[in-house]
């Protein structure tokens, strides 16, 4: 496991409490889980998707990740509509450990009321809150 | 496995190890309220020889299958057990062992439960089988919650010419689910009548058992074409006899996504109703919803081959509330047994075996219409089919049971609207002679 200091933790997106991460595009947001959160689970068999037009609550379960050890759900940091998924992961559910913030993002969504984005954390209030795990 | 006493030293040497004076001392943390204050009512030990009367005894009370000719399968069938399946299973490595809750560490075992599953799939023409349920039934409920989990949807359509006991179990598990089951009637020919989905809409999936309970071949193909009208509702293939499909066209081969049922024909002994063994099998794409464990082939980190526990993420022990079922073990004993037995005769046996089972079926049929008893239902059969017998039948079936031959199964208690009818079936253990009398009988 990777000491805090080792992770990977970029400026340009937000991070929930159960360790998603959402970057903000034009209108809509992408959300993939944060490099703490893919280094405790281990490694990445098998990423389970809402499909395109489902549509959540913030905080409602999307979907699960399956790694060697248990399966965890995915958690939505903001409510919306899904607008996209990333279909790459049925073949390399390995992108989630080894590119967390790129193409390793999970789904797209357009959210339903942009004001959640602000309970997120920024990166600096995210370590502060790794510290106290 | 061996049920030997222990003798008083050896219990005098346990009790030393522990540090115990006594077996009282042993259990003295057990509070007193909770224990037995006199000794058990139990009439005295009888010798080995008294016992097995008393065995033989008890066991003439019941039509079984060793002295009588029971002519009834409806979801318990008598097939012949070759002796290598029992001396085989009888063996302790497989007799003893439990469910594997350190599975990696009992490659035999596991083993054992790939070589199941892959003969499961090829049989029922499916992706993927599972390590297996407790029966036919538990695995029809299973497969219904499997298909809810897989579509989104919260409504199944069953036929009514499922096994009316597994009907039951699936209401059972769906009572507190909120899931509706709607039930589809079958046809004047004895198979189900698919006219009925025409206006229903949403379903999770459609549930057709072939043969069915009256012994008549479904028309698998069209129920799966029925069901994939709608890309969501998922076919589930149920069956009760599993020999049928050594010779009939198999599920997955029609179009099921999903086909489950009884294995008890495949060498487990009938003993009085269970235990049985629920075969599960789906397609590749809804493994991940699949109840219960499943048994992987990988290598390890040298490339040596070796089995795993695979997918057990979604087991109850590690999923909880979120698994996948509530079963967090397997019929492992029957399921290994099914696996020699299905080994023992191969695919050339197994078909031999289903063409006797529906020659001999075809014969008693034949003769039963010589003999000018009407069959209600047109519909193909396997090895069980329905006959309509006269009124004043009742009388004779008692008379029949006392000359040790069990005349069918009546389906009034099931479905009032059979009355006066019987549920026949013939597996390969009878004799051209032992049908010839049963027609005599019950057409004298």
């Amino acid at each position: 496991m990777k000491e805090i200091t080792q992770l990977n933790l970029p400026e340009d997106v937000l991070y929930a409490d159960d360790h998603e991460w959402v970057r903000k595009d034009d209108g809509t947001v992408k959300i993939g889980i944060s490099d703490y959160a893919q280094d405790q689970l281990g490694d990445i068999v098998y990423v389970e998707l809402p499909q395109v037009g489902d549509k959540f609550d913030q905080k409602e379960a999307f979907g699960s990740l399956e790694s060697v050890k248990a399966v965890s759900e995915l958690f939505m940091p903001v409510g919306g509509e899904v607008v996209a998924v990333n279909a790459g992961l049925e073949a390399a559910p390995e992108l989630v450990n080894t590119a967390p913030y790129t193409d390793g993002w999970m789904v797209e969504i357009k959210p339903k009321d942009p004001a959640e984005l602000e309970s997120l954390m920024s990166k600096d209030a995210y370590v502060e809150m790794l510290k106290g795990l | 496995m061996r049920y030997l006493p222990n003798t008083e030293q050896e219990i005098a040497a346990m009790l030393e190890v522990i540090g115990a004076s006594s077996q009282d001392d042993l259990f003295a943390t057990i509070p007193s309220e909770c224990r037995r204050k006199n000794p058990m009512k139990l009439p005295p030990a009888m010798t080995e020889w008294e016992l097995n009367q008393h065995m033989d005894k008890l066991a003439d009370q019941v039509s079984g299958t060793h002295h009588n000719n029971v002519f009834v399968g409806a979801g318990s069938y008598h097939h012949h057990v070759p002796a290598s399946v029992s001396y085989l299973l009888g063996r302790s490595e497989f007799s003893t062992a439990y469910t594997p809750y350190q599975p990696e560490i009992s490659q035999g075992t596991l083993q054992a439960i790939y070589e199941y599953q892959s003969l499961v799939t090829r049989l029922l023409g499916m992706d993927v089988a599972n390590a297996s349920m407790y029966d036919g039934a538990s695995g029809l409920a299973e497969a219904l919650l499997m298909a809810i989990r897989v579509s989104r949807r919260n409504k199944v359509a069953v036929s009514k010419a499922i096994h009316p006991n597994y009907r039951q179990v699936v209401n059972t598990y769906f009572k507190p689910t909120g899931y509706e089951i709607i039930e589809l009637p079958y046809r004047p020919d004895g198979r189900s009548d698919l006219a009925a989905l025409s206006d229903i809409t949403d379903l999770a999936a459609i549930a057709v058992q072939s043969p069915n309970f009256f012994g008549c071949i479904e028309d698998l193909e069209s129920v799966a074409l029925k069901a994939h009208e709608d890309s969501k509702t998922l076919m589930v293939a149920c069956f009760t006899e599993p020999l049928a499909y050594g010779l009939l066209k198999n599920p997955g081969s029609l179009g099921a996504d999903i086909a489950c049922g009884e294995g008890q024909s495949f060498g487990i002994p009938q003993s009085f109703g269970g235990p049985g063994l629920g075969m599960f099998a789906a397609k590749k794409a809804y493994v991940r919803s699949m109840p219960g464990r499943l048994v992987g082939r990988t290598v390890d980190r040298d490339g040596k081959g070796g089995f795993v526990l695979t997918l057990a993420t979604r087991e109850q022990h590690i999923r909880r509330d979120k698994a996948t079922s509530n079963i967090c073990s397997n019929q492992g004993l029957c399921a290994t047994a099914a696996a020699m037995y299905m080994a023992s005769l191969g695919g050339t046996g197994l078909r031999g075996l289903a063409t006797l089972n529906y020659d001999k079926s075809a014969y008693l049929k034949k003769r039963m219409i010589q003999a000018g008893l009407r069959l209600p239902f047109e519909a193909p059969t396997f090895n069980e089919f329905v006959v309509k017998l006269p009124a004043e039948f009742e009388q004779k079936y008692q008379q029949l049971l006392k000359k040790k031959i069990v005349a069918g199964l009546p389906l009034a208690p099931y479905y009032p609207e059979l009355a006066g009818c019987h549920l026949f079936c013939v597996t390969e253990t009878f004799s051209k002679q032992d049908m010839d009398t049963l027609v005599e009988e019950v057409a004298a």
